[in-house]
């Protein structure tokens, strides 16, 4: 059956990452039940959002009393990739039904996204394509909403001598060192990092907000000198 | 503005996004003046968020060993990123390396 083997091929694609996705999903529930957030909202944001980056942030900023507006717009643009995402996979969907397309995206993830639009290359079946990216993004999801659960429940046993907030930034580390592919995006980083340094006593914790979007300004101003 | 609205709001946002070309805009290709930001969200995000969580200890800047760990842990930490890419290895040395500087300090 052509649907079930689509299904299980997008399972399979997306294994190997799962190694990276349930520690992360471990600590964000550990971390989100630790602090004034709360193991309750921690968890209800996994089903909400369904973006570790974006959840961890939030979780941060909210801890730390800042305003929510700087929360929802420090959260979206640290999801505005999601857009580039959808672009791209508009026309791969055009022709799926209705009821696919609004789905599809509510489960749509930095992985589930790699993985599929590789695939769509050499696989070109529109039933083909829907199944596989089905298959790949429930198997992220449902990873991803186990592990913040079982991070929950463990969190509140965990004693705070150990430290155990350390492992967010380490998780961005993590995901931050890939991410330095050239000199633009280097420089991103570089102006991005230093003026949320610089800019942390900034009130509203908008710190974080202003070093995003400067070194954002910054990977394109050097972009556009270097071509 | 309570907590939960904060995170239903973000939610929403992030599915408006998620859906945007794929459910709205059809076919029509991201113009690239948009394109070409979207490229550096992830360095300049992730580097906002590390740089300050490492380098500062109690509001104020602190890179010594055992004034603040936090800050060698992670200089360590961003080196397993670097040569092994597995997010595992860069918590377990990370927080590997911070207990042991803890119980030194």
């Amino acid at each position: 059956m052509p649907v079930r083997s689509a299904l299980f091929d997008g399972v399979r694609s997306v294994l190997p990452l799962l190694i990276g996705v349930a520690p992360f999903g471990l600590i964000f529930g550990v971390t989100a039940a630790a602090s004034a957030v709360g193991g309750g909202l921690g968890y209800a944001s996994s089903l909400i959002i369904f973006a570790g980056a974006a959840q961890l942030a939030t979780v941060q900023l909210l801890t730390a009393g800042s305003a929510a507006a700087v929360v929802i717009a420090t959260a979206l643009v640290i999801n505005a990739r999601h857009l580039m995402y959808s672009a791209a996979l508009a026309p791969h969907f055009r022709d799926f039904p209705t009821r696919w397309r609004l789905v599809l995206p509510y489960i749509l993830t930095d992985q589930a996204f790699a993985v599929s639009i590789s695939r769509y290359d050499t696989d070109t079946d529109p039933v083909y394509k829907r199944w596989f990216f089905l298959g790949g993004a429930i198997a992220l999801w449902t990873t991803w909403q186990a592990t913040s659960v079982a991070g929950v429940v463990l969190g509140a046993s965990i004693p705070e001598s150990w430290s155990l907030d350390f492992a967010i930034p380490l998780v961005f580390l993590a995901l931050l060192v890939p991410a330095l592919k050239d000199r633009p995006s280097v420089v991103a980083a570089v102006v991005g990092g230093l003026v949320a340094l610089l800019a942390h006593n900034v009130s509203y914790n908008l710190g974080l907000l202003i070093g995003a979007l400067l070194g954002i300004a910054a990977g394109v101003v050097t972009e556009r000198v270097a071509t | 503005m309570n907590d939960w609205l904060v995170v239903v709001v973000i939610g929403l946002g992030t599915y408006a996004m998620r859906l945007s070309f794929i459910g709205l805009l059809g076919t029509r290709p991201m113009p690239i003046w948009a394109q070409r930001p979207l490229r550096f969200v992830a360095p300049a995000v992730l580097a906002a968020l590390v740089v300050p969580a490492v380098t500062l200890s109690d509001g104020a800047m602190d890179v010594t060993p055992l004034g603040n760990p936090r800050f060698l842990a992670a200089v360590a930490a961003a080196l397993v990123a670097w040569r092994l890419k597995n997010v595992a290895g860069v918590i377990v040395v990370g927080m590997g390396l911070l207990w042991a500087l803890q119980a030194l300090g």
